[in-house]
């Protein structure tokens, strides 16, 4: 079990304070695939930084099987690096052109304990075959492979270490439209096969439906709604998370529906708006929302919203 | 003219770029027609040939690698490729505009937004002082610009993702062109920025009666904002019909392959993928450039491009295998065949 537990993330900039995150808490299960969506600035990234022990948060914790990672020992450490993975967006940046390819994927390997090279060689190449490459890959440079293929490195390159968790940041958005579905089929087969969790984070609602069980949505710096997959998909409670999925695009030219189109922009994270950090944007506001900021409340079971509508 | 002719006919475009490791045939013989204030979208893959289509039609292909190698570009029944460049310079922005996929790089940031919103009604309308400025404010102010008399003495970091791409849309737009070229206008944007923008440009192009062409990888945006539809594969148009007709009877097998590749924000079902990767634009393969990727792969599509095969009125496919659509059928949209 991988949680936060009330996380902020605030950088000081010349000017002031930017509160990328805001207190966000947030649960991942072994073996589910928790979604998380919102637009650029809302915190995603930054909540994956600090899930990754890349950034330290300002304020909460991340906890993993009980332990808080600010006590982690130099072992609990390298435990978590081996359990906790990611892939990132770009696989034209995330691999490094001067280096080959098994040099690239072996790179999470724990270089002591005395794994002999063969050894080292052979999880390679049981890396490389889960994610469909030929063992021959090994040899070559990151250069010598199409996006899709780069994107299968990077998986393998994750999984090597033999993770319970995995983020994906945005794992299909630089790629091609035929290319996606291979790799967003990769990414079940591969869950399925090796009972990973996955924490996806995209802009793309569609594919982040594709494979997500849980649904989190994410407003300026706090999570606005969280629940069960469809659930949030067929009937969303928070306003905002409406007005997303109504501005996904249509699927077909009969469907250019009624969209909620959204007046105004994504608040500035230097000084978000007072109360509830949507309303000025909010269709549905009602006059307390202004001020207060809404409590973040359980609807039904498992299904957790902060709006002053429920 | 009379109004019956279309505003651009394109002819057997051939845009090549010769590099050291061959002939990259980036546009292999693209044709179509586009009529006043209607808009096609060039649908295709990173590669396909859209983007170059694009800078072939305004004539700004990098020169010595790139060239223009063959066919017409008629636009108002003027032949662009026998302009000279003065001539030229002088369609582009005031005719032909252009609004580029990321606005933080296609706007300058060391001038304001008015300084550079004014530079091409001052050089295409000859306007100066009180009325330059009123013309700049109202070009700001159609695109939903707030307080557009303040804003354009702002530069471009003081503005959000959505409103640069805006900006430069008042920009392409200040001049009433007849054409607007949108190459990825939206890729840059966040979910509910983009479904603004789309609405936005629906409203302004009806107003104004602009064509536009809508470069784009997304079939949602096609089906959102296109009136018509052309598919690029490899430098080539594959299927060119009616947004309509091309989504209910998809007739080319890359066509069929894309719309059953999109994940659906409606529902969760299986993804049919593509196998394969896109062909090496140098190292085309003879025949049809889908063809070792193409479930319905014949002998005859290994040694010759089909030729465009009309399979509804107004909707062709190039593909030997293309047969035209019966009426009443469900076409050939959702075969249940996996590729």
């Amino acid at each position: 079990m991988l949680e936060g537990v009330g996380l902020k993330k605030h950088f000081h900039v010349p000017g002031g304070l930017v509160q990328a995150l805001d207190g966000v808490s947030v649960r991942v299960a072994e073996g589910e695939t928790l979604g998380i969506v919102g637009e650029s600035g809302s915190g995603k990234t930054t909540l994956a930084r600090l899930f990754l022990l890349l950034d330290r948060p300002t304020a909460g914790s991340v906890i993993f099987d009980g332990k808080d990672a600010r006590t982690f020992d130099r072992d609990d450490l390298r435990r978590y690096r081996r359990s906790v993975q990611a892939v990132f967006q770009d696989p034209y940046s995330s691999l490094n052109p001067r280096m080959r390819v098994e040099d690239i994927v072996a790179e999470p390997l724990p270089a002591e304990n005395g794994a002999s090279r063969a050894a080292t060689r052979e999880r390679v190449e049981e890396a490389l075959n889960l994610v469909g490459l030929r063992p021959e890959s090994a040899a070559l440079y990151p250069h010598e492979f199409s996006g899709g293929q780069r994107q299968r490195i990077a998986i393998a390159r994750a999984l090597v270490t033999y993770p319970k968790f995995v983020f994906l940041d945005e794992p299909v958005s630089a790629l091609d439209v035929s290319i996606r579905a291979q790799i967003l089929n990769l990414l079940k087969r591969l869950q399925e096969t090796l009972g990973l969790a996955y924490v996806m984070i995209s802009h793309d609602l569609a594919a982040t439906r594709h494979l997500a069980t849980r649904l989190a949505v994410m407003y300026a710096g706090k999570l606005v709604e969280i629940g069960e997959g469809e659930a949030v998909y067929t009937a969303p409670l928070h306003p905002y998370t409406e007005a997303l999925l109504s501005a996904a695009l249509p699927l077909h030219p009969s469907a250019r529906r009624q969209r909620i189109v959204l007046s105004g922009e994504v608040p500035n994270p230097m000084n978000p708006p007072a109360g509830c950090r949507f309303h000025p944007r909010c269709p549905r506001a009602l006059p307390q929302c202004g001020s207060q900021e809404p409590e973040w409340r359980e609807v039904t079971p498992g299904r957790i919203t902060a709006c002053h509508l429920y | 003219m009379p109004d019956s002719s279309p505003l651009l006919v394109v002819e057997d475009l051939k845009t090549y770029f010769f590099t050291r490791r061959g002939i990259a045939k980036a546009v292999d013989g693209v044709s179509f027609t586009l009529n006043a204030g209607e808009t096609l979208a060039l649908v295709g893959e990173s590669g396909s040939g859209k983007s170059v289509t694009c800078l072939s039609l305004v004539r700004l292909v990098p020169e010595h690698a790139g060239k223009i190698v063959g066919g017409r570009i008629l636009f108002e029944g003027d032949d662009l490729m026998q302009q000279s460049h003065a001539a030229m310079r002088r369609v582009r922005g005031k005719q032909i505009a252009m609004v580029l996929q990321d606005p933080m790089t296609s706007l300058n940031p060391a001038l304001t937004i008015g300084t550079q919103v004014s530079e091409v009604v001052r050089l295409h309308q000859k306007l100066r002082g009180a009325t330059l400025r009123a013309r700049v404010v109202d070009a700001l102010g159609r695109l939903r610009i707030s307080a557009p008399d303040t804003r354009l003495r702002q530069y471009a970091h003081q503005f959000s993702g959505g409103m640069r791409q805006r900006v430069s849309s008042a920009i392409a737009l200040s001049c009433a062109p007849r054409l607007l070229i949108a190459d990825e206008p939206t890729t840059s944007l966040d979910v509910t920025i983009q479904a603004q923008y789309l609405e936005l440009l629906k409203e302004v192009q009806a107003a104004a009666g602009v064509a536009v062409i809508l470069v784009t990888h997304d079939f949602g945006i096609v089906a959102a904002n296109a009136d018509r539809v052309a598919v690029m594969y490899a430098g080539k148009i594959v299927e060119l019909g009616s947004t309509l007709q091309v989504f209910d009877h998809p007739s080319h097998p890359y066509t069929q392959a894309l719309l059953r590749c999109l994940p659906d924000v409606g529902k969760k079902r299986h993804l049919v993928e593509i196998g394969g990767q896109p062909p090496d634009l140098a190292r085309l393969p003879p025949g049809c450039p889908f063809a070792p990727r193409c479930p319905e792969r014949r002998p005859i599509c290994e040694e010759a491009f089909p030729a465009a095969v009309p399979v509804e009125s107004g909707h062709v496919a190039s593909c030997w295998a293309a047969q035209p659509v019966s009426v009443g059928s469900v076409g050939r949209s959702l075969p249940p065949t996996s590729i």
